[in-house]
């Protein structure tokens, strides 16, 4: 009881003490009602309505959800894919990443490059070679093979196309934590008497388990989450992302879209708190501390040539996947007539420009908001005592987990209102659907946990002292993270600033319940010309996309690079 | 320093909670330190001797109580509303500026002029002896040399009190020598008034005017350094400072300020003063130094004998007591090996009984 009252006191104090500091205070004011606003408000509203039948409480839309059997085979689906995607992505990562950090194979980069395409492209990309090459008109089955009645759609080319866009995320975890692992726990396995088979069975290998399972989550998450895959390339196979968008958007049938939204999202949360809150406690990396020397890699040219073979194979596979886009967009009609031509881009250019500059200007803006305001919430959570702090780092940070389709149902249900102010007839807020504003803050927030996730992290690694030393000099909080905190991340600032651009332009999930007639976003619009069987333009889109996301990317890079040389000098 | 301001602590208590533990870092600390002091606080590791300093910065705040710098109560006010500057522990120096901006950031926040400011960070670079070194980005200086730039930064700001958060605590031993003479004469070059926290009590006793020793979030005594030393309060302080032997003794008589004490079967005769009656037995503190041997008023035989280069170290029983004695011997004469015999006699002034 009396410590509650010292707690309480304190509270009030560090209350008082923010009072002093107008524009923190504000600041933090403000990102309460933003992440309360656009994060939680939506996904209570989602709870709500699937709780609710003509108006009242019913538990009626589970009921269908468990026992319609159509629904329980699209939850089974999900799990299903979640699980063989998962495993497989698992099992490619693994490999590619034991293979690099173990053995000495040229090429490196190259590995590293091909784990970077899945973040600069839009989801589907995989899926449309997919179906460039394994489809009825196929490259491979039709062209190579003759083969007609070939079906790409459906589950296994879903497993086929999550593998390849998603084991790079299992391949970027792993190998972090392979080579965070000190040469000299092995080479004292080997100087103990163990064989090298035994070093990896009694050694590295568990030590790497909590890092596998992590992986295992992660991609678990995303595959169940996924939307733009299994839309394309399903077919019949239909998982509860998909039906979600059928079901909300589709039949405005939202008593069930909620109801199999809620279902999705305890998937996802669950996992996810499994792998953030008991997994990760259980990594034994730290334990084992820092890398001391480099490891002796294998150079036996019987492992190394193999290896290596199947690697280029599999790069060569997946650098093939995304090719085929470009070369898609400049041939007549794919599969049929393979003559040059430039048509789809001026079917574009003369009748399609609208979404590629919508697209771009509300990713822009959406960016240069998301990489300040990650940065300042970065900068709260981790140096800053306030209350509800702990309530928007968790927030922020569990907004990683949500799939994108339940925020755009969410932002759906919640924004097609007027919000009045309580008692009067003024309008606090019109409706935000169809408006360019709901696109933006879907933008935002769907890039917003990955800034200030690497904005906490390079702020963690800086002595608070620094800013410390400038708040007693007699900078204010708002100028001490001007001058002192923004300069010193500059680097994780422009990441962000990249990371967000590329996710804004390429995402899905959730703006595809947001668009309409005034603002046709760019990826429902590629989503719609494969629906109509236009491929060529859909590839000439996609190809823009890539092209704009990649230019920005490398004159980013360049600028990065110029500053940071510019800092040394001086 | 025209502006070095006086600093009033009243109270002062900082409880810190975790879950269901409440720990009392400062416990109802009251302390005075005139304009242009310098003072010490010194104590363990976890004797709140740096959340008192952090509440003197502004960086947390007191639970209760209250903090005087010159007239205004600071302790609810944000570090940079306060009249104070610091050195830190790990100089805190901002990376993407050069030593010249680093020093005039603060200058700059006043929005000084820049006249002002050129010449202001001119002299305290002159001062300091690193003209060179204006346009040098911090990771390219050394530890010394980083702790300066971060002592003029501290410096230039001419603020009421200048806190010291172990600043040569990172450095290397000899450097550390160097920066703790330069540290002092600087303060008294400027006489601004200093806080200064360590746990390095040579540090405390050679930099301060007053040491401020902390315990447990308690102050356990406040004097200048030859008080602490000569007359500690407690068991405590006679061993964090120093070394000590701490010996039973009797009272045989006691009269004004002479007092007269039975010490392992011998009669000494002190001047002080003691709050003691006749018949108490208490304990009294000599130091290994204020020892001498050759001279018989006891005997003792000696358990440890090792020459450290400018004094030797040895052990002596008597009466299943053990007995410090360090003696100034840099010549290595007449050396007393272990199981030998020799007299002794306890330096008469430096007795002193806690």
């Amino acid at each position: 009881m009396n410590n509650l009252k010292i707690k309480i006191d304190q509270e009030l104090k560090h209350i008082k003490k923010l009072t002093n500091d107008p524009t923190l205070f504000l600041t933090i004011i403000f990102s309460l009602i933003v992440v309360s606003f656009f994060v939680l408000v939506p996904l209570y509203n989602v709870l709500k309505e699937s709780f609710t039948l003509k108006g009242v409480f019913s538990l009626e839309n589970y009921k269908n959800a468990f026992e319609r059997s159509g629904n329980v085979i699209i939850i089974l689906n999900t799990l299903k894919l979640g699980f063989v995607t998962a495993t497989l992505s698992l099992i490619i990562g693994f490999f590619f990443a034991y293979t690099t950090s173990y053995m000495k194979i040229k090429g490196k980069k190259i590995f590293d490059f091909i784990a970077m395409l899945p973040i600069i492209s839009p989801p589907f990309v995989v899926a449309l070679s997919a179906i460039l090459l394994f489809g009825r008109q196929g490259l491979i089955t039709r062209g190579l093979f003759g083969i007609k009645n070939f079906e790409i759609y459906g589950f296994h080319g879903l497993v086929l196309v999550q593998v390849l866009s998603f084991f790079p995320i299992a391949f970027l975890m792993l190998v972090g934590l392979l080579q965070g692992i000190d040469p000299s726990v092995e080479e004292a396995s080997r100087d103990l008497g163990a064989s090298k088979l035994k070093v990896f069975t009694s050694v590295t290998f568990p030590l790497v388990i909590p890092g596998l399972a992590n992986a295992f989550l992660l991609v678990f998450i995303q595959s169940i989450a996924d939307f733009a895959n299994p839309v394309v390339i399903g077919g019949n196979f239909t998982t509860i992302s998909v039906k979600i968008y059928q079901e909300g958007i589709g039949n405005f049938q939202l008593g069930i879209a909620t109801a199999l939204a809620m279902i999705l999202l305890s998937m996802s949360i669950s996992m996810f708190v499994i792998q953030r809150y008991y997994i990760n406690k259980k990594s034994y990396i730290t334990v084992t501390g820092k890398v001391s020397r480099a490891r002796d890699l294998v150079k036996d040219r019987v492992i190394t040539v193999p290896v290596f073979i199947t690697l280029i194979t599999l790069t060569l596979f997946v650098i093939l996947m995304y090719i085929l886009i470009p070369i898609g967009s400049f041939v007549k009609l794919w599969g049929i007539n393979y003559t040059p031509t430039l048509d789809h881009y001026k079917y574009i250019l003369d009748f399609g420009m609208d979404p590629i500059i919508q697209t771009t200007v509300l990713a822009v803006i959406a960016t240069i908001i998301t990489s300040i305001f990650s940065m300042v919430l970065a900068f709260l959570i981790v140096r800053k005592k306030f209350i509800g702090k702990t309530f928007i780092e968790f927030t922020t940070i569990m907004a990683l987990a949500i799939p994108g389709t339940i925020i755009g149902l969410g932002y759906v249900i919640s924004y097609n209102i007027t919000y009045k102010i309580p008692f009067t007839n003024i309008t606090l807020i019109p409706p935000l659907t169809g408006t360019a504003f709901i696109i933006i803050i879907a933008f935002i927030i769907r890039s917003l946990p990955v800034g200030i996730r690497s904005g906490m992290s390079s702020l963690q690694q800086i002595d608070p002292s620094i800013e410390e030393a400038a708040s007693i000099l007699g900078a204010s909080s708002s100028k001490v993270f001007s001058s002192v905190t923004i300069p010193m991340i500059k680097e994780a600032f422009f990441s962000g600033l990249i990371y967000s651009f590329a996710r804004s332009m390429t995402l899905v999930s959730t703006i595809i319940f947001l668009i309409s007639a005034k603002w046709k976003l760019l990826t429902p619009t590629v989503m719609n010309n494969i629906d109509t069987g236009r491929i060529g333009i859909a590839s000439a889109y996609c190809t823009i996309l890539i092209v704009i996301v990649s230019t920005v990317m490398i004159v980013m890079q360049i600028f990065i690079s110029k500053i940071g040389v510019k800092n040394k000098a001086s | 320093m025209k502006n070095s301001k006086r600093v009033e602590i009243k109270n002062l208590t900082k409880t810190f909670i975790t879950g269901k533990n409440k720990v009392k870092a400062v416990n109802n600390i009251s302390l005075t330190v005139e304009p242009g002091e310098f003072i010490c606080l010194l104590g363990p590791s976890g004797c709140g001797k740096t959340t008192m300093l952090r509440m003197l910065a502004g960086f947390e705040i007191p639970t209760s109580g209250s903090i005087f710098i010159g007239d205004k109560d600071v302790a609810n006010l944000t570090p940079d509303k306060r009249d104070s500057a610091m050195v830190f522990q790990n100089y805190a120096l901002f990376p993407h500026m050069n030593v010249f901006n680093n020093i005039a950031y603060g200058l700059k926040i006043q929005k000084k002029s820049k006249q002002e400011i050129d010449e202001r960070v001119g002299n305290i670079l002159k001062l300091m002896k690193m003209e060179n070194f204006a346009e040098r980005t911090p990771s390219e200086m050394s530890g010394g040399q980083q702790q300066r730039v971060s002592l003029a930064r501290a410096l230039i700001m001419n603020s009421g009190v200048l806190l010291f958060d172990e600043p040569l605590s990172n450095l290397d031993a000899k450097l550390r020598l160097h920066m703790r003479d330069e540290i002092r004469k600087l303060q008294q070059d400027v006489g601004i008034t200093s806080i200064y926290v360590t746990h390095d009590q040579a540090e405390a006793m050679s930099l301060s005017d007053k040491v401020v020793i902390m315990k447990d979030g308690e102050i356990m005594q406040v004097g200048s350094p030859i008080e602490i030393y000569q007359k500690p309060n407690s068991k405590f302080i006679a061993k964090f400072i120093g070394r000590a032997n701490i010996l039973k003794a009797k009272i045989i008589s006691k009269k004004e300020e002479q007092t007269k004490i039975k010490l392992l079967g011998s009669e000494y005769t002190l001047n002080d003063e003691i709050k003691y009656n006749e018949g108490d037995v208490v304990e009294v503190v000599v130091r290994p130094e204020s020892i001498k041997f050759n001279l018989d008023k006891h005997e003792g035989k000696v358990m440890k004998s090792v020459f450290m280069g400018e004094n030797h170290e040895y052990e002596i029983m008597l009466e299943d007591q053990i007995i410090e004695v360090s003696l100034n011997n840099p010549h290595g004469k007449e050396i007393k090996k272990v199981g030998e015999n020799l007299t002794f006699v306890f330096d008469e002034e430096s007795i002193h009984i806690i």
